[in-house]
Order: structure tokens, then sequence, then C-alpha cells
């Protein structure tokens, strides 16, 4: 799929915008400040309904303007679709396709694209949370149920620990109140979980084949999905082990080789009933995917903590271009987005990301300065300055 | 800020649900500019609700009486119970026509961010009316959402031991929605369609 068209209203920087794209590349340059990540940010909303910046949509609309309005006109499957959002803070967005109302969750998978940040880097060396938010992010553009079933089992947790908190307070627990809880925190959590644990299996040699080719060298990468809620027969991790403990060989992960719902269900049952004595002690819930680890490795060494700066760019960049290939197994080519990443790599692994996102149907990819994007990437060129877009 | 009474208006109005800061303002200003025998109308219908209008003592769905007419009606089977959160989801359930027994109004669902727990809703009232053993089926029609659904499991785990059937209306409600807003042709189906429920 691509752009054709991309309007901004009221968006961040920009009051007023349109842009007519082509398939292909497109490059936008433009100094620090200019409104180049806005214009991304814009065009991944349109995927996500959700900034990849920032966690409210207040921050989004331009200051002093009441609501934002992104359209875009997507070419998927020969044929263009119209989609529209106006972003209200505080309210429910109003999501168009086609000029027909629509809800935002019919909506998402009409637009589809893997965004490369400078913020990428902390998939790799930040906290689980953020190796988890690429899983399930992942998840949802892959296959859109999983919107339904994430929103879900975030509401879960919320509403658990809110009982868990007034039962703190109160010294007792309602009889039975506990329980429903526990239910519904096992089907969500048991839906996600097996989701995350077949995409993790998708995803491994899709990464592994990346990292060399855009590295330029052949070490063995390592992806492994931790349960917080160990599967019967192995003992549950300590509570706060050490992360940076050295990644199992693979052979020691069977919860990874079978993303069985049923049996993900059986563990975390399991595993509440052992912890339901310090889950009330910390008012806190202490079993599920919300604790679950995607352990990354290279040559043998958990990235995080471990791998140098350079190693630990090849694996963010791996990454992305493995969610960018299970995307487009899919059919549809999603549109590669490459924010200011250029200019985080040395030359020689900028010539290879070049030459593996070339091919793509539309690439969009921004820098502060021109000589920092390869000199095969040519195509069409925008300067970006005060929020204004023009040709160059 | 208003002066005095206008500010006091426009601080009543955000607390109703659905009316945020700016709607109350507007309402507030939209009631100024009305003919007052219309808003003297209004003010004294909400007087009249607040002093004429009671919960059912059986059901606690609206009444004007003690009871309301659906638990008066004789000719309502009394074996079979429908529990919803408010009374505006009977109005609902009653529009299609295809129930024939009785309600149970819990008030809410379970919603411990809200701080509502069991025992903010009537579920120790149902839990009396089960006990003479007329009642044979239990509806459990709390809305398709989370809460709605943690409500309903709740009530199953309950109810379940003392050996009746507890039922669940069937698919077709969307799911994270509202009871009162679906439309009736699929409330119709769902209750056709209802299924027991697993616990
Ligand atoms: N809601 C908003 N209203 C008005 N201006 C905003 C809003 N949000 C952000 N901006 C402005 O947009 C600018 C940042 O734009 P952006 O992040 O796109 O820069 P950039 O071109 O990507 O720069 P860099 O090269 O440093 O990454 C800032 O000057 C910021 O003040
Ligand atoms: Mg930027
Ligand atoms: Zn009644």
């Amino acid at each position: 799929m691509h752009l054709r068209r991309l309007s901004l209203t009221d968006f961040r920087s920009y009051a007023e915008t349109d842009l007519n794209l082509e398939p292909g590349i497109t490059t936008f340059v433009g100094s620090n400040g200019q409104g180049k990540t806005n214009l991304v940010e814009a065009a991944a909303y349109l995927a996500t309904f959700g900034s990849h910046r920032v966690a409210t949509d207040a921050p989004l609309i331009r200051s002093g303007a009441d609501r934002a309005i992104l359209r875009a006109v997507i070419f998927a499957a020969g044929r263009d679709s119209l989609l529209e959002v106006e972003i209200n803070p505080g309210r429910a967005n109003r999501v168009r396709l086609n000029k027909a109302p629509a809800r935002p969750r019919d909506a998402l998978g009409v637009f589809r694209c893997v965004l490369f940040a400078p913020e990428d880097i902390v998939v790799v060396k930040g906290d689980p949370d953020q190796r988890r938010r690429y899983l399930d992010d992942l998840l949802v553009a892959l296959r859109p149920r999983y919107a339904a079933v994430r929103a879900d089992y975030e509401r879960v947790l919320r509403q658990r620990t809110a009982l868990l908190k007034s039962a703190r307070a109160s010294g007792a627990v309602p009889a039975g109140a506990l329980e429903v809880w526990d239910d519904h925190l096992v089907a969500a959590g048991a839906q996600l979980t097996a989701g995350r644990l077949r995409l993790v299996e998708e995803l491994r040699d899709l990464v592994s084949g990346s990292y060399s080719a855009v590295s330029g060298n052949n070490r063995d990468t390592g992806l492994e999905y931790r349960m917080s809620a160990q599967p019967a027969g192995h003992p549950p991790a300590a509570a706060g082990a050490p992360a940076s403990a050295p990644a199992a060989a693979p052979a020691a992960a069977p919860a990874a080789a079978e993303p069985d719902a049923g049996k993900v269900a059986g563990c975390l049952r399991e595993a509440l009933a052992l912890r339901r004595r310090a889950e009330l002690e910390r008012a806190v819930c202490l079993v599920g995917p919300h604790r679950d680890e995607l352990e990354l490795s290279i040559g043998g060494l958990p990235a995080r903590g471990y791998a140098s700066h350079g190693e630990s760019w090849s694996m963010a960049l791996a990454l992305r271009l493995a969610a960018y290939q299970l995307l487009r197994a899919g059919g549809e080519d999603p549109v590669l987005m490459l924010d200011d990443v250029f200019a985080e790599l040395d030359s020689e692994r900028r010539e290879r990301l070049a030459g593996l996102v070339a091919g793509a149907e539309q690439v969009l990819i921004t820098a502060a300065v021109r000589q920092d994007v390869p000199g095969g990437l040519s195509g069409a060129r925008f300067e970006v300055a005060e929020g204004a877009i023009t040709s160059g | 800020m208003y002066e005095g009474v206008v500010q006091d208006l426009i601080d009543e109005l955000g607390q109703l649900p659905g009316v945020g800061p700016k709607g109350a303002q507007r309402i507030a200003f939209y009631l100024l500019s009305a003919d007052p025998i219309d808003v003297k109308r209004l003010a004294a219908v909400l007087v009249e609700v607040t002093e004429r209008v009671k919960f059912c003592r059986v059901c606690f769905n609206v009444a004007e009486d003690d009871e309301c007419r659906i638990c008066k009606d004789v000719r309502r089977d009394p074996s079979v119970i429908c529990v919803v959160e408010e009374p505006k989801d009977v109005a609902a359930i009653e529009k299609i026509r295809e129930f024939r027994g009785r309600y149970h109004v819990l008030g809410g669902a379970i919603s411990p961010i809200d701080g509502v727990g069991p025992d903010d809703l009537r579920i120790r009232e149902l839990m009396t009316r089960l006990a003479d053993g007329a009642v044979t089926e239990i509806i459990l029609a709390t809305d398709p959402n989370l809460e709605g659904e943690a409500t309903a499991t709740y009530l199953a785990r309950l109810i379940k031991p003392i050996g009746l059937r507890v039922t669940r209306p069937a698919s077709g409600l969307p799911v994270g929605g509202e009871l009162e807003y679906a439309d009736e042709v699929t409330l119709g189906r769902a209750f056709e369609g209802r299924r027991l429920v697993d616990v």
C-alpha cells in the first residue's frame, strides 16, 4: 500500500498542510524542531490511533486549536480509501472511512506502516515494558482483533489492582470478589500471551536474518518469551530475579513452542494461587503478561546490559525490519517510515539499511542533514521549515 | 467563574452524567434565555419525580407505588428473573416484548475502580428472592462490557450451587457496549439464544 495524500489540520506545529505523495522514496529534510517528526507521527497515528511519542492526545493538537484533523488517501488492493480522524482531547476520536462514520477499532488495518525512530533504541536497552509494547503493537497491526484483547486485559488489570488496594486498606476481601477478576485476568491474559508466543515464533528467524543483513556479521541472535507464570513443572522465577542473567539456552523454553491459550490459562491459574498472599500484601497484580519479558540476545549474551551501542542499534533495526517483513507477508506492503535514523548509524550500516528498504512500495525518510541519507535512496524531495512543507 | 446562583446552576448541571463543564455552561445559558414558563415546568417535573417516583421494594425498578407495574402483574412468569444493572435496561428489554418473566435491578455493576463491590449492589435482596424455590431460571442481562461480565461471573458463581438454571443473553450484543443501546432486533435475538453460564 502507499499514501497518495496526507493532510494535517491543527496537528502539532502544522496549521494546514496538504501533501501529494508518490510510491517509492520520499525524503523530508529540515533543521531541528521544524516538524519532521510531527509529520511521520501524523501518518503513524492513522495506523494505530495513538502517538508513538506521547501517551495522551492533548500534545498532538496545535496549541490554541481545540481539535486536530488528519486525512489520508491510501492506495491498497487496487483502490483508494479515504481515512479521516478528528482528534478531540478528552473525548473519543471521530473516525470516518470513505466518508462514512466508523469505529476506530474497525478502521485499524486500513493503513499499515512500520516506523523506525530514534526512540527505538529503548526497545533493546530499556525496561521490559518497551519490549512488551513492541510485541503488542505489532500483534495489533498484524491481527486487529488483539486490539480488543489488549484493551480488555489493561482494564482487568486496573480493576483488579483497585480491588487489591481497597482490600489492603480495609484488611479484607469480600468473599468471591477477587475470584471474579482472576477469571477475567486469566481469560484475557491467556489470549494475549498466546498471541505474543505465536508472534515470537514468527519473528525469531526474521530478526536473526535482519540482524545479519544490517550488521554485516553472523552472530547468533535470540528471541525468547519468558512468562511471569512459568508453565507447570517449572518453578516460578524468584520475585525480582535480575533481568541481566544470561539468557537460557533456547531449548529451555518449552512455553514458546506451544502457543495454546488453554495451557497458558492453566499456568496463570497456578501462578495466581501461588502468589495470592504476596499480591494481597503488596496490592499489585504479580501474575500475567504485563509482567512477562521478551529476552533478546546477541551471540548468546543478553542484549540489554551486554550489547554495545552499535549492536543495540542493529538489533533495534532488526526488530523493525522483521516487523515489516511479517506485515508484508500478509499481502500488502506496509509503508516504511524512517525518522532520523541514518544519523545514528555508521556509513556501512547506512548503506546496508538503504539496500534493505529501497525496494519497499513506499518509504518516507526524514533527516536534518541531506548528506546523512545514502545516495542510493533517491526520489521526491521536500523541505520542512517552521511547520510548512515545500517541494525541494 | 460567574456570579453566585448562575455558577451554582452550572456546577449542578456539571454533575449530570454526560455533561462536561462546557456543556453545563451551554445548558445554563440556554435556560437563562428560555421562556420562564418552560423552565418552571421543567423544575416542577424535577420536583415531582423526586417526590413521587420510588423504587419497587421487590425488584428495585422505578415505581409509583411500593411495587412496580411488572411485579404487580400476575400474568408475568414468577419462575424466571432477569437481572439487569439499571431501570433503563428494564425499559429496553420490555420494548422487545420477548421476555415474560420478572426483573431484578442491581443498581450498577461491580467496578473496584469506582469503589463498587458486590455489597454495594442489590445482590443480597436477589438471593432472598430465590430462597422460596419459586424461581427456576436466572437470566444475567448485565451490560456486555467488562464490568457487566464480571458482575455476571460473580452472580453465576453464587447462584449455580443452589441448582438454578443460569443463562446469559447470547452473542449479538456488541462487546464493550451497553445494553440500552442495542437495537430491538439484536436484543430480541440475544434473549432467544441465551446460553448457560459455566463457571
Ligand atoms: N501541539 C503543538 N502545537 C504547536 N507546536 C508544537 C506542538 N507540538 C510540538 N510543537 C512544535 O513542533 C516542533 C517539533 O517538531 P518535530 O518534533 O517534528 O521536529 P523535528 O523536525 O523532527 O526536529 P528534530 O530534527 O530535532 O527531530 C517544536 O518546535 C515544538 O514546539
Ligand atoms: Mg525529529
Ligand atoms: Zn418490581
